[in-house]
């Protein structure tokens, strides 16, 4: 990000009365980034994201876009464009006037429109329904509409509201593929709203999880699922299991903690660290632990016993109890070698690499 | 002139497998729970008019009526200057009255549904406040606002404005369409209101987003989806003020006159029913076209604006 931010959010907080939707919240966006606000409803995403567009007004902060002050513009006067989440297809036109909708006020030439909505409906691959009206339209199709009438304005950010969450989750994973070769293809920075973590794991090249109007971590997501910065962000992203560990030492950037069942470790030290009576949370992901069948050997082995075991077609959670720790652990095994034939009650090896712990700040 | 349930059709051409499964099926609920209403009107709408009709093709023989078919009375009513005059004053008056009813309502109604917040309900409700009282009544307080010694011109007069009482407010086609504005303005203003209602908000943003500013958003969202309503309400207002009887004979005057005054003089004292009757069938079918035509323009004029 050698370059000025496409989008910098400055110290931006938004109260209704007493209620704060966005509290002081940073951000910079780079061009041509695909960047997803990511956290569950009321976190304060969809205020940030109709911040950007212009629909809200923070009550104070700043919100440049290319460089430029947009606070006090208009939606109208933004150069940003919004894809809806019920999409906004204006149910009086047709696809091909509703695409057209937003070029009428740059007064092109006949032409030069007509050729505009139609490239924007082959990019989305509708041209062939250009006449339809928008209740002849499916769910999928209505999203297509939306985005072309967006990307036909050739805007500078294309800022998009949990666009996926009405369709069913096959057409939604073939969409997530798809607005992520569009984005690449036009180039745009696109800003996703989503509740959904393996949508915004999916498509993303940096994720801002959220909560309670704050932004709790911003990185891409291999770094966000593997070094969540808390509790909270681990939790939110996939299962983690958590336990408590005492600190031996702890430098600028390493911890070393000693754990009950998982031995000695040194992992890194998370931004914002805070002992809390000499102990750490640390935690490992459920398919960081594998199981060891029959006389297979670890370095880093936990034994314990299955204490239940859910069936998920590809995969098998297994319930896991260790002595001495607090909370059983949860385990996620591919079915490759018969997990899901485990019997409950069965004693259990778990390997595990020392490197998939990660120490969490609060 | 009945609204029957609309599967009435594609349910018939199915074979019917017997009676008993007919009698059974959500149709046929349908029709009993609408048997009362349905009844009703038939006996005293449709009816009365079919009763009309056949009256405009008789003859008033003195005490009797001739009941042999003569178009006569459509030749009367249509040449005569008389009537054609009433029927032209009478025409223009409500097509008056609905502009401007039409185009006082629809602020009103689009302050509400979008500036109304939560207190939505309480401005419909002072909306129909004045409907309490009668309709009478409220015709009547207007020849006290609009009289020679009225609250208008005592008003006026008072802040300097005029020296001597304007006449020309009463007693003339003007009151006429003042009255009628206000009488009819919460019938125009309530399905303005639902229309503009039923519009998704996201669609106005989604305009703003595209580059519109207010103004144009107004006019290529707004008002082209609230169309229904505006086209309910004129409909609403300019069918019943043709033929609005109450209104011209307390506050028209001479110049107020309408059609509906000349009919019930047939009906009464010239007591010629056949040429009422002819009358009435007449200024319904030019209602009934006019109306056709205002859908027709309004739908062009939004269609004008994209």
């Amino acid at each position: 990000m050698a370059d000025t931010p496409m989008i910098e959010i400055d110290a931006v907080s938004r109260y209704y009365g007493i209620y704060r939707a966005l509290d002081d919240v940073s951000l910079d966006i780079a061009a041509g980034e695909f960047f997803s606000l990511l956290g569950p409803s009321g976190c304060g995403k969809t205020t940030l994201l109709r911040s950007i567009a212009g629909f809200d007004t923070p009550t104070s902060g700043d919100i440049r876009i290319d460089g430029h002050s947009a606070i006090d513009l208009p939606p109208n006067k933004r150069p940003t464009n919004m894809v809806f989440q019920n999409y906004a297809i204006f149910p009086h036109l047709n696809v091909e006037e509703n695409v057209a909708y937003g070029l009428k006020r740059l007064k092109l030439n006949a032409d030069d429109e007509r050729q505009r909505v139609g490239n924007a409906l082959e990019q989305v691959r509708l041209a062939h329904l250009s006449k339809r009206k928008a209740h002849e339209l499916s769910g999928g199709q209505r999203q297509r509409v939306a985005l072309a009438r967006a990307l036909v304005m050739r805007p500078k950010v294309l800022l998009l509201d949990e666009p996926l969450s009405a369709l069913d989750k096959k057409l939604r994973e073939e969409m997530q593929v798809e607005l992520r070769t569009l984005q690449k293809a036009v180039g745009i920075t696109f800003v996703l709203v989503t509740h959904d973590q393996y949508e915004a794991l999916a498509m993303s090249d940096r994720i801002a999880v959220m909560f309670g109007g704050r932004i709790a971590q911003v990185a891409t997501p291999k770094e966000i699922y593997q070094h969540p910065l808390t509790r909270q962000v681990a939790d939110f992203l996939g299962g983690m299991n958590f336990m408590q560990a005492k600190i031996t030492s702890e430098s600028a950037v390493n911890l070393s903690v000693e754990t009950t069942r998982f031995g000695n470790v040194t992992i890194a030290k998370p931004k914002g660290f805070t002992a809390n009576n000499g102990q750490a949370t640390i935690g490992i992901r459920p398919e960081r632990l594998r199981v060891l069948w029959d006389d297979a050997k670890a370095d880093c082995e936990v034994t314990g016993h299955v204490v239940d075991r859910h069936y998920f077609g590809e995969i098998t959670h297994l319930i896991v109890d260790v002595p001495g720790l607090e909370k059983p652990l949860s385990v996620s095994e591919t079915n490759n070698f018969g997990a899901d034939d485990i019997p409950v009650g069965a004693p259990i090896r778990l390997a595990y690499d020392p490197d998939a712990l990660v120490a969490m700040a609060d | 002139m009945v609204a029957l349930p609309g599967s009435i059709d594609a349910e018939s051409k199915q074979p019917l497998v017997g009676s008993r499964r007919w009698a059974a099926s959500d149709e046929a609920k349908g029709l009993t729970l609408i048997s009362p209403t349905l009844l009703y009107a038939l006996a005293l709408l449709f009816l009365p008019v079919l009763i009309v009709i056949a009256y405009s093709f008789w003859s008033q023989d003195y005490l009797t009526i001739d009941r042999s078919f003569t178009l006569e009375n459509y030749r009367v009513a249509l040449t005569e200057p008389i009537y054609r005059d009433l029927l032209w004053r009478s025409l223009t008056i409500s097509l008056v009255v609905s502009v401007i009813t039409v185009s006082f309502s629809y602020p009103v109604a689009w302050f509400i549904s979008f500036h109304g917040g939560v207190h939505k309900n309480l401005w419909l409700f002072l909306i129909t406040v004045p409907c309490w009282t009668s309709y009478l009544l409220r015709v009547m307080s207007w020849k006290v606002i609009l009289g020679y010694q009225g609250v208008l011109n005592t008003g006026l007069m008072s802040t300097g404005l005029i020296d001597t009482p304007v006449t020309s407010l009463l007693y003339n086609s003007n009151a006429v369409i003042i009255t009628l504005v206000h009488s009819w303005a919460a019938f125009a203003i309530l399905p303005i209101y639902v229309s503009l209602e039923k519009i998704d908000r996201s669609l106005i943003e989604a305009a703003h987003d595209l580059g519109d500013n207010k103004v144009w958003s107004f006019l290529r969202v707004t008002l082209p989806l609230s169309l229904p309503g505006v086209i309910s309400a004129f409909l609403i207002v300019m069918i019943p003020t043709v033929g609005d009887y109450v209104t011209p004979k307390l506050v028209g005057g001479k110049d107020g006159v309408m059609i509906a005054t000349a009919i019930q003089a047939q009906f009464g004292k010239g007591a010629n029913w056949p040429l009422g009757a002819a009358l009435s069938v007449t200024t319904m079918v030019i209602v009934s076209a006019m109306a056709g035509l205002m859908v027709l323009a309004l739908k062009l004029f939004v269609r004008r604006i994209k």
